[in-house]
């Protein structure tokens, strides 16, 4: 397995997209905490960069891989090789090099100029964000057939927990403002990942108080050790059940 | 050695493949042909597992082979167009297959390898070779780790002549009593020479699956090409 992971990555390497990213990050960390003086500012401007961007590189970046390794996945399988473990390597290896690339895009700046705990924690949760990000898009590539369709349900889905998820709560809220919904939105955001990232970096900068009352709800439950657990296996479990359901839609699909 | 029982394979309406019995045994060198579409490529493919029968079975060795993987290390495959990662070169190609099926460097048949002068491409880019080279890569490739069963697609294609008898070469030297071998082609006269037993496939059935002797005999015809027309087309 951890050749096949090895070969992975070697493959990722060649095709020099995720060096470009490691640079594009690279310089737009380096850029935001040169140019402002206050980091606190600078750590938000990067969060709400960050946010947008982050899950629309790992999605198309994983999705695209996924057509892109075909032919090389199709000389694996006619080798004794368990298709779980190709498509499973070809996660880890992705992951990795997105986690590895946001990492020392985002982190050598951020200790340059002397990061503090927050950016560090920013830098994890988008960490992890992109993880998440990359195997909701393996699900949605594995279930379409062809490339163009498959790149363009990844970008629907990149939309829909964007933006369009957003749009559904906020309705949600405005229709039913009379009743106590504060508990049921803390389970809402659990349902969209980029959600989820973006409440639980907002606590850690300490801009809550701008969001209100429910921003208050958010501070107290987040912010707890609960919270932060909730924040942690709510993630792993963005990353573990697209997995799981790609690797058994994986075993018995026709190639 | 395989084992195919009533096999079917649909996509969509489609029926690729309807009810095909086959047995193949070892010694065999068979001849998989048909026209265009006739479920040729979607049999070999269920045979490596890439596609997966809606119903029936084959058995590799007396085991069946869904669910199943291990029984890959015996096979040899040469694709109909050999789709090969296109930023790898050729050296790193046959590393990453060497490493992975965990075979020595010494063990590897390099025949093939030396006769179509591999070497000299090994630090070139899949994608940078021409078709008849990608596919002189792909033949030395599905012979070098000598399997028990060898599944060659089309395997003259874009070969050019001299190259085609390199391959025929190979393909008569190597031991046939230990192996199994399926070919498919259109160019009769390529199989001729080999070919033990000759199974026809039409509209995804199995037409003829006679060894060549009986269907010489059956037809009264030396010729494949004749043998096979006189037994569709009785007249």
């Amino acid at each position: 397995m951890i050749k096949i992971i090895k070969y992975f990555l070697i493959d990722i390497i060649k095709n020099k997209v995720i060096l470009g990213l490691t640079l594009f990050f690279l310089v737009t960390s380096f850029s935001l905490l040169y140019l402002d003086e206050n980091q606190t500012k600078a750590v938000l401007s990067l969060m709400n960069i960050v946010i947008i961007v982050v899950p629309l590189i790992s999605m198309i970046f994983a999705g695209n891989y996924y057509f892109n390794a075909y032919e090389f996945k199709e000389v694996l399988l006619s080798l004794p090789v368990a298709r779980t473990r190709i498509i499973l390597s070809e996660m880890i290896a992705v992951s990795i090099s997105l986690a590895l690339s946001l990492g020392l895009g985002l982190g050598i700046p951020a200790l340059i100029f002397g990061a503090g705990s927050t950016i560090l924690y920013l830098i994890l949760i988008t960490m992890v964000l992109s993880v998440a990000c990359a195997a909701i898009a393996l699900l949605v590539v594995i279930l379409s057939r062809e490339k163009s369709r498959g790149l363009g349900l990844v970008l629907l889905a990149w939309f829909y927990f964007s933006l369009l998820y957003d749009v559904i709560i906020m309705t949600l809220l405005m229709n039913f403002s009379d009743y106590p919904l504060e508990k049921f939105v803390v389970f809402l955001a659990a349902l969209n990942p980029i959600d989820l990232c973006r409440i639980s970096m907002m606590l850690k900068l300490d801009i809550s108080a701008l969001m209100g009352y429910t921003g208050a709800l958010y501070k107290e439950f987040f912010s707890s050790l609960i919270g932060s657990a909730f924040t942690l296996g709510t993630m792993l479990l963005w990353i573990l059940i697209p997995t799981l359901i790609s690797i058994r839609i994986y075993r018995k699909k026709d190639l | 050695m395989i084992q195919i029982q009533t096999l079917h394979k649909k996509y969509g309406n489609v029926r690729a493949l309807d009810s095909v019995d086959l047995t193949w045994n070892q010694g065999d060198v068979i001849a998989l042909i048909g026209p265009n579409g006739s479920g040729k490529t979607t049999l070999i493919k269920c045979i490596l597992g890439l596609v997966f029968p809606s119903a029936g079975d084959i058995h590799f060795m007396g085991r069946s082979i869904l669910n199943s993987y291990e029984y890959r290390k015996d096979i040899g495959y040469m694709s109909q167009i050999s789709r090969f990662p296109d930023q790898l070169r050729v050296g790193e190609m046959l590393d990453i297959l060497t490493d992975v099926r965990n075979v020595k460097d010494s063990d590897r048949d390099m025949e093939l390898y030396e006769e179509f002068k591999i070497e000299q491409i090994r630090d070139k880019t899949m994608k940078s070779l021409s078709g008849g080279t990608r596919q002189k890569v792909n033949s030395a490739l599905a012979f070098m780790f000598s399997p028990k069963v060898l599944i060659m697609d089309e395997p003259t294609a874009g070969l050019d002549p001299v190259a085609v008898e390199i391959l025929k070469g190979k393909i008569h030297r190597t031991d046939k009593s230990v192996r199994l071998m399926i070919i498919t082609s259109h160019i009769l006269s390529d199989l001729e020479d080999f070919a033990s037993r000759i199974n026809y496939l039409q509209d995804g059935k199995v037409r003829i699956d006679y060894s060549f002797a009986e269907l010489r005999e059956k037809s009264g015809e030396s010729r494949l090409s004749k043998a096979i027309a006189h037994i569709l087309n009785p007249s």
